[in-house]
């Protein structure tokens, strides 16, 4: 039904003529000719300059206009002041602190449970106080936070070369990619005892242990990250030239980013978990002590207030890193995309 | 119109069960001593998707010519394969018959949305592209800042792609395309998103930057009086499967306003041919 168009020509305007190059040559002169008018002797754009539009400057006016419409387009926006930070971000949390250790304080003033099995606030600090004089606290507390960061940086490695396979290489998914969500909510202590037959009472279990619970979780957020890409992002890489290796680390890593530190957060609370849980049942005096053999040591001597108090430190750790290590990086990454609203 | 299954379009070629038979050359721009005298030709090409047996022939015997620096819009109802053309000129598909030549390097390519990384600021997105050409890290910030210049952003080069407004991202996004220093500029639907003010004010931009440059680019639109102010030549294509239909030249002088009588007058013309073109489709 179309086919009389399909001749190039039939349905040709009859002012339409070849392409020449004598053709070429006309509308570049043309374009010469216009180039050197008065108007395109461009000035500087100046917002402040008011009595543009009765000249016929065009293209003064152009840029006069166009600087009007970039002020009116683009928002403002501060940062708050401090106060309003602290009162914001600061403040909740710490009552919600102070209101569960008033709580505390008073189940046990009411005597609910006895003082061995429920110690006070105090008797609590006084036990970590006492770990301290000892002068063992903080290199327990380093055994562990050392295994953990060593443990998450080779699963950091492992996790985005499986995820980068599994995201970009279809069988590669279709053969892993389930195995990897699934192993995902299997818990990592599972693996323990076989970790110990494996190799028994040493550092090589407690890293299996961690690397099993993390490698998962860092490799499943690449893949999501992978997965919400822009497939116009993907396209505009191309088009510049961006392919191949170049494309990964300038296009694909940089886009798959707030996904992957997801995956990366994820990867050391699972990390730190299964470090603890290593620590708990693999207790052998080779293996030195962790917080986690600490943990063991309180149990074995009934000692409520040193396990409440290993616990404390292990949540502290555990946050800790969480707020001072990921929590930055994530809202920078985050707020340079304009994916976080305003600030505060 | 039913399916229809692409036939072999040059002799010397079968493309049975093969998507991707056509051929294309991406010269790059000092190869050869004798520059021919086109920016891009498009020969006989021809693109359908789908499975063999329920093929969709969305692009059929498209011959179309972009000479050195000129300004050429496609103009079409949805529907006609427009982006699909300018995705098989840019590389990033492959025709199913048919060649394509662009002679100048590897084209450039902007989209209806900005397509700038978000992870970069509008310099560091304009400086990848400069680094993908292979310019010399030494070079890269100058060559940034004068094409910034160029697109009347100066001092936006460490602005985030969100601080900036739908046409300055748009700006952002040509002086990118530009970088890549392309004979070839295409362009799809570019102003489609923005409003009507901001459009006004990028048409004379283009205009400006194309004769200050003198890169061809290739234009689509669906926006007929976008397509007239613009060109020098307006190609008109059909749609299901798309086709080179009428085609005019343009010869207001410039400098065109969108509003210019002139302009109007040869749109409503074109209108004419696009609306009974459209029009064919409902009748069966």
């Amino acid at each position: 039904m179309a086919g009389t168009d399909s001749e190039r020509g039939t349905a040709v305007a009859a002012d339409r003529t070849e392409h020449t190059p004598a053709d070429e040559e006309r509308t570049a002169s043309a374009r010469t000719k216009w180039a050197a008018a008065p108007g395109s002797s461009e000035p500087e754009a100046d917002p402040t300059d008011p009595g543009r539009d009765s000249a016929p400057d065009a293209a003064g006016d152009l840029a006069g206009l166009e600087a009007g419409l970039d002020a009116l387009d683009t928002g403002t926006s501060a940062r708050p002041p401090l106060g309003e930070i602290l009162r914001r971000k600061v403040v909740p949390p710490v009552t919600a602190i102070v209101l569960v250790l008033a709580l505390w304080q008073l189940v046990f003033a009411l005597h609910v449970k006895p003082a061995y099995q429920l110690p006070s606030p105090l008797m609590v600090w006084g036990a970590l106080a006492e770990e301290w004089y000892k002068g063992t606290i903080l290199g327990i507390v380093w055994q562990s936070v050392s295994r953990g960061a060593l443990g998450f940086a080779v699963a950091l490695v492992l996790g985005t070369v499986f995820g980068l396979l599994v995201a970009r290489i279809r069988p590669v998914r279709a053969a892993i990619g389930p195995i990897l969500s699934g192993l995902q909510s299997l818990p990592s202590v599972a693996w323990v005892p076989a970790a110990i037959i494996w190799f028994g009472l040493t550092d090589a279990t407690i890293y299996a242990v961690v690397l099993l619970g993390a490698v998962p979780s860092i490799a499943n957020g690449l893949v999501a990250g992978v997965d919400r890409i822009q497939p116009l992002h993907l396209r505009a890489g191309q088009v510049l030239g961006a392919t191949g290796l170049h494309g990964i680390r300038h296009v694909l890593l940089p886009a798959a980013l707030p996904g992957y530190i997801a995956g990366l957060k994820q990867g050391w609370a699972f990390s730190w978990r299964s470090l603890m849980a290593a620590e708990l049942i693999a207790t052998s005096p080779e293996l030195g002590s962790g917080l986690g053999q600490l943990l063991q040591t309180g149990r074995s001597y009934q000692d409520m207030p040193l396990v409440l108090g290993a616990i404390l430190l292990i949540l502290l750790v555990g946050v800790g890193i969480e707020l001072l290590v990921f929590a930055p990086v994530e809202r920078r990454v985050l707020r340079n995309r304009g994916l976080l609203g305003t600030p505060g | 119109m039913p399916p229809t299954l692409t036939t072999p379009r040059s002799a010397d070629r079968d493309t049975g069960a093969d998507d991707h038979a056509g051929t294309r050359t991406h010269a790059g721009a000092d190869a050869g001593a004798a520059q021919p005298g086109y920016a891009a030709r498009i020969d006989r090409v021809s693109k359908s998707f789908g499975r063999p047996g329920a093929r969709q022939l969305v692009l059929d015997d498209i011959r179309l010519d972009v000479a050195p620096g000129e300004f050429v819009t496609l103009l079409g109802a949805s529907g006609c394969g427009k982006s699909t053309l300018l995705g098989l000129i840019a590389a990033l598909d492959q025709p199913s018959s048919g060649t394509i030549d662009v002679p100048g390097g590897r084209p450039a390519l902007m989209f209806q949305e900005h397509a700038l990384f978000p992870w970069l600021t509008a310099g560091k997105n304009i400086e990848l592209a400069l680094r993908m050409r292979g310019v010399p890290r030494a070079e890269r910030r100058t060559e940034t800042e004068r094409l910034l210049e160029l697109v009347r952003l100066k001092g936006a080069y460490r602005k985030r792609v969100h601080e900036l407004s739908g046409g300055m991202r748009q700006r952002v996004a040509l002086a990118r395309a530009l970088a890549q220093d392309s004979r070839l500029l295409l362009m799809d639907e570019p102003f489609a998103a923005l409003d009507a003010i901001t459009r006004d004010v990028l048409h004379e931009e283009l205009t400006r930057i194309w004769s200050e440059t003198g890169v061809s680019v290739l234009f689509v639109t669906h926006n007929v009086r976008e397509a007239v102010r613009l060109a020098q030549r307006v190609v008109l294509l059909t749609s299901r499967p798309g086709r080179i239909g009428r085609e005019w030249r343009v010869d207001i002088p410039h400098p065109r306003r969108i509003e210019d009588a002139d302009v109007a007058k040869l749109s409503v013309e074109i209108t004419g041919e696009l609306r009974e073109e459209i029009r064919r489709h409902g009748r069966h």
